[in-house]
């Protein structure tokens, strides 16, 4: 089962970190196809939580194909998030290492590489999300 | 269908409006967050939900229902916990089951049974987080259909806040019941509630889901000598920096136009200290209030 926690003051979605960090689980197979999620009212047993926020992040999951809520008996894992190919992530890593080379050559240093990619993958995340 | 909802509402107290315009709407099953600076009216604006004023302008509707007769679907925990502290707990309990026709007196004592407050203890000699669980199970024995709570966090320390917010939490997922509890710590209100109503010098400032409001708001950086540019294409609601860097929180979730600028989520309390220090900026869905269901 897992354990929830929250980053109040993070600025994520509470029901966000809680996609997330079922999601991790996920690839970490700490939870796997047949699990049952803690229902709302377990998880606010134990953090002080809003029981919507709980279901929200459920249905969001759900939405996903990763879990389904069977009716009166709680939400079950669907299936696990496998690891990405070994192809697609040598092929972007390569593309990586070049844009980083560019960027060094350009005259940028590691925070500023740093700051780049974390503002790209904000913006990006958070298109995905509205 | 809302729990509550408010059309121009105001309260005169001799010349000084503690309350003026506010029309606000908390949508059944939410549990609501007011947020404002002391002296803002969020206590005026709970106790005329309540009923328990008569307000010199406007009206309040409960489940589409004036106040004055809705309250047996409401129930409210004052900021001073008003408790008679020479009374034991049971008789707390007795004097509650007297005056409300929809009492829960078996949920009221598995509720305290299962906090371990005994029954026979004087509330005088509780601490003040099982005091704030004692108002709060009198509240929820009622059955209410909405529960209002003046800061219900305050004077606690971090470990009964966390019981008392766990308390609340828990009911909400066994009722499905509507919360509107007033606070000025917005830190400690992120992941309890689910709507924001920010008042401010009297007025409705904010009123609107926590995660929409905070997935349309963002905190840009960038040159200084930019920033009016910037400022003139996007709503900004707060505005600060030093030197060669500028900071706006915005109400826009488009990533900046600038690529000189960097934006980064903003955080439940940066966004309500932005409109709290901007008296003037407000963020309330278009049409304030949908039409009576």
């Amino acid at each position: 089962m897992i354990e929830f926690r929250l980053d109040r003051g993070s600025g994520v979605a509470t029901y966000l970190q809680l996609v997330q960090q079922v999601r991790h689980a996920l690839r970490l197979g700490v939870l796997q196809p047949g699990d049952r999620l803690p229902t709302a009212k377990e998880v606010v047993a134990r953090l002080a939580i809003n029981p919507n926020t709980v279901l929200k992040a459920y249905r969001e999951l759900e939405r996903e194909g990763l879990v389904a809520g069977r009716p009166g008996l709680g939400t079950f894992v669907q299936r696990s998030l496998g690891q990405t190919s070994m192809d697609d992530r040598a092929r972007l890593r390569a593309e990586l290492v070049r844009w980083v080379r560019d960027g060094r050559q350009a005259g940028l240093t590691l925070e500023d590489l740093e700051a780049l990619i974390a503002s790209v993958l904000t913006d990006s995340f958070r298109q995905e999300i509205a | 269908m809302n729990a509550l909802e408010t059309t121009g509402l105001g309260m005169r107290h001799r010349r000084t409006w503690a309350l003026r315009d506010c029309s606000v709407a908390v949508p059944a099953g939410r549990v609501a967050a007011l947020v404002g600076p002391n002296g803002a009216g969020k206590t005026t604006l709970l106790r005329l939900a309540v009923g328990l004023l008569t307000p010199t302008t406007g009206q309040v509707r409960i489940f589409g229902r004036p106040a004055r007769e809705s309250g047996e679907r409401t129930a409210f925990v004052a900021q001073n916990k008003p408790l008679y502290t020479g009374f034991r707990v049971s008789e707390m309990l007795r004097f509650g089951r007297g005056l409300n026709p929809r009492w829960d007196d078996a949920a009221a004592r598995r509720r305290l049974t299962e906090l371990g407050i005994p029954l026979d203890r004087r509330i005088g000699r509780l601490s003040g987080g099982q005091r704030t669980q004692v108002a709060l199970t009198v509240a929820l024995a009622k059955r209410p259909d909405l529960l209002m709570l003046d800061e219900p966090l305050a004077d606690l320390d971090p470990l009964a806040r966390d019981d008392v917010a766990r308390g609340l939490m828990g009911a909400v997922a066994e009722t499905g019941l509507t919360v509107l509890l007033s606070s000025h710590v917005v830190s400690e209100l992120e992941g309890v509630c689910d709507w924001l109503v920010v008042v401010n010098g009297g007025r409705v400032q904010v009123s609107g889901d926590i995660d929409e409001l905070m997935a349309r708001h963002s905190l840009l950086t960038g040159p200084a000598e930019t920033a009016d540019a910037l400022a003139a294409r996007l709503p900004v609601v707060s505005r600060s920096g030093a030197g060669r860097q500028a900071t706006l929180l915005v109400r826009d979730d488009a990533p900046p136009p600038d690529p000189r600028w960097s934006a980064r989520p903003v955080t439940l309390e940066e966004m309500v200290l932005a409109y709290l220090r901007t008296p003037d900026a407000a963020a309330l869905p278009r049409p304030a209030l949908s039409p009576a269901h």
